[in-house]
């Protein structure tokens, strides 16, 4: 089996879970947010994908970090993922995971990362502006990304809109 | 005195007789056979000593008298050669004269034509580093002018992402939100 099948079938087998439990619009939310964690910190990737260090003992990381904090439902598929040694898939996994989410759903994924929290209320407002701009209904999924500085930056499908300070600084270090 | 005198003389004395007895018919002479054989003998020594002692004389001398003229002629030609070398030597010696100022000539020009060459090319290559001195300096300006914008674009950028970065309140980021959104929502 290729690794792009394996990531796929993982995938549909978490979103089969979670839409049989019921909670599969957190259990994505929360997932998506864990894989961005996961991306931008490099000691908690290599405790996760570590094949030195025992699965329970990895599966017991995921607990002490999740517990409280997510739902049951995420805290296992996620310790079921890293203790089948597939840590350092669990990112891709999770983004098609996502992907399948939005699409059974009719909805595309739209990305977006702010430097500071968005309230309820601009979500709900940048999604439909999102819509608006792209002629699709969107499934927000929002990033806080200090490294942005400030404003937005939107990704749906090919599609990236960008309205970050990060973005403009750059512009004007290159005319420096 | 002639022979024939000393023979009449001889004839003049008598009989000779020793202090034995014995007498001779002359107290000088001989007996005359003896004197004929005496003379016989002479004649035949003489005889051969001319026919056989003097060519072998003549001989011995005409050797000597040839050995001494080659000993002569060795010399001779010696004293030839010697002034030869002499001469050849005291020709050697102004060829030699020749030679060292000719040499000492040639050194001379061969010095004063390295002399000018060195000249010239050491002022070619200080013409050269000199050239090269100042291109240096050229790029080295060109290249610290750039290498300084460069620097303070740099620490700009920092600066300046610092800055904004502590200048952003959170009514700032509300209104680029807003100011984003708004201008997504008005895209189409």
């Amino acid at each position: 089996m290729s690794n792009d099948a394996r990531i796929d079938g993982y995938a549909r087998a978490l979103f089969e879970i979670a839409r049989a439990e019921g909670t599969i619009d957190e259990v994505e939310d929360e997932l998506f947010r864990f894989a961005r964690n996961l991306d931008s910190s490099d000691a908690l990737r290599n405790a996760l994908t570590d094949e030195q260090i025992p699965a329970s003992r990895r599966q017991g990381i995921v607990e002490d970090l999740l517990g409280g904090k997510a739902t049951t439902t995420t805290t296992q598929l996620i310790s079921l993922v890293v203790g089948s040694g597939r840590g350092r898939e669990l990112p891709a996994i999770i983004d098609r995971l996502v992907q399948r989410a939005s699409s059974s759903k009719s909805l595309e994924l739209a990305e977006v990362r702010s430097a500071v929290e968005l309230t309820s209320d601009q979500q709900t407002r940048l999604a439909a502006a999102l819509a608006n701009a792209t002629g699709k209904q969107v499934n927000l999924k929002v990033i806080i990304d200090p490294a942005i500085i400030g404003g937005i930056v939107a990704t749906v499908g090919d599609t990236v809109i960008d309205g970050s300070v990060r973005t403009r600084l750059d512009h004007l270090k290159a005319r420096l | 005195m002639s022979l024939h005198a000393l023979a009449l003389f001889m004839a003049e004395e008598g009989p000779h007789q020793d202090d034995k007895g014995i007498t001779t018919h002359h107290w000088l002479l001989p007996e005359t056979y003896e004197l004929i054989y005496g003379g016989l003998a002479s004649v035949i020594i003489f005889t051969a000593l001319y026919k056989f002692a003097l060519p072998a004389m003549k001989k011995s001398l005409a050797a000597r008298t040839e050995r001494i003229q080659k000993e002569l002629d060795a010399g001779s030609a010696a004293k030839a050669a010697a002034v030869a070398d002499a001469e050849r030597i005291r020709s050697a010696k102004g060829d030699i004269e020749g030679e060292r100022a000719r040499l000492l000539a040639e050194a001379d020009s061969q010095a004063a034509a390295m002399l000018l060459d060195g000249r010239s090319r050491l002022t070619a290559e200080a013409a050269e580093l000199e050239a090269k001195a100042d291109a240096d300096i050229a790029a080295l300006s060109g290249r610290a002018g750039t290498e300084l914008h460069a620097e303070i674009a740099r620490l700009s950028a920092a600066v300046t992402d610092s800055l904004v970065a502590n200048e952003l309140d959170a009514a700032t980021h509300n209104d680029l939100i807003e100011a984003f959104i708004a201008k997504v929502g008005a895209a189409r």
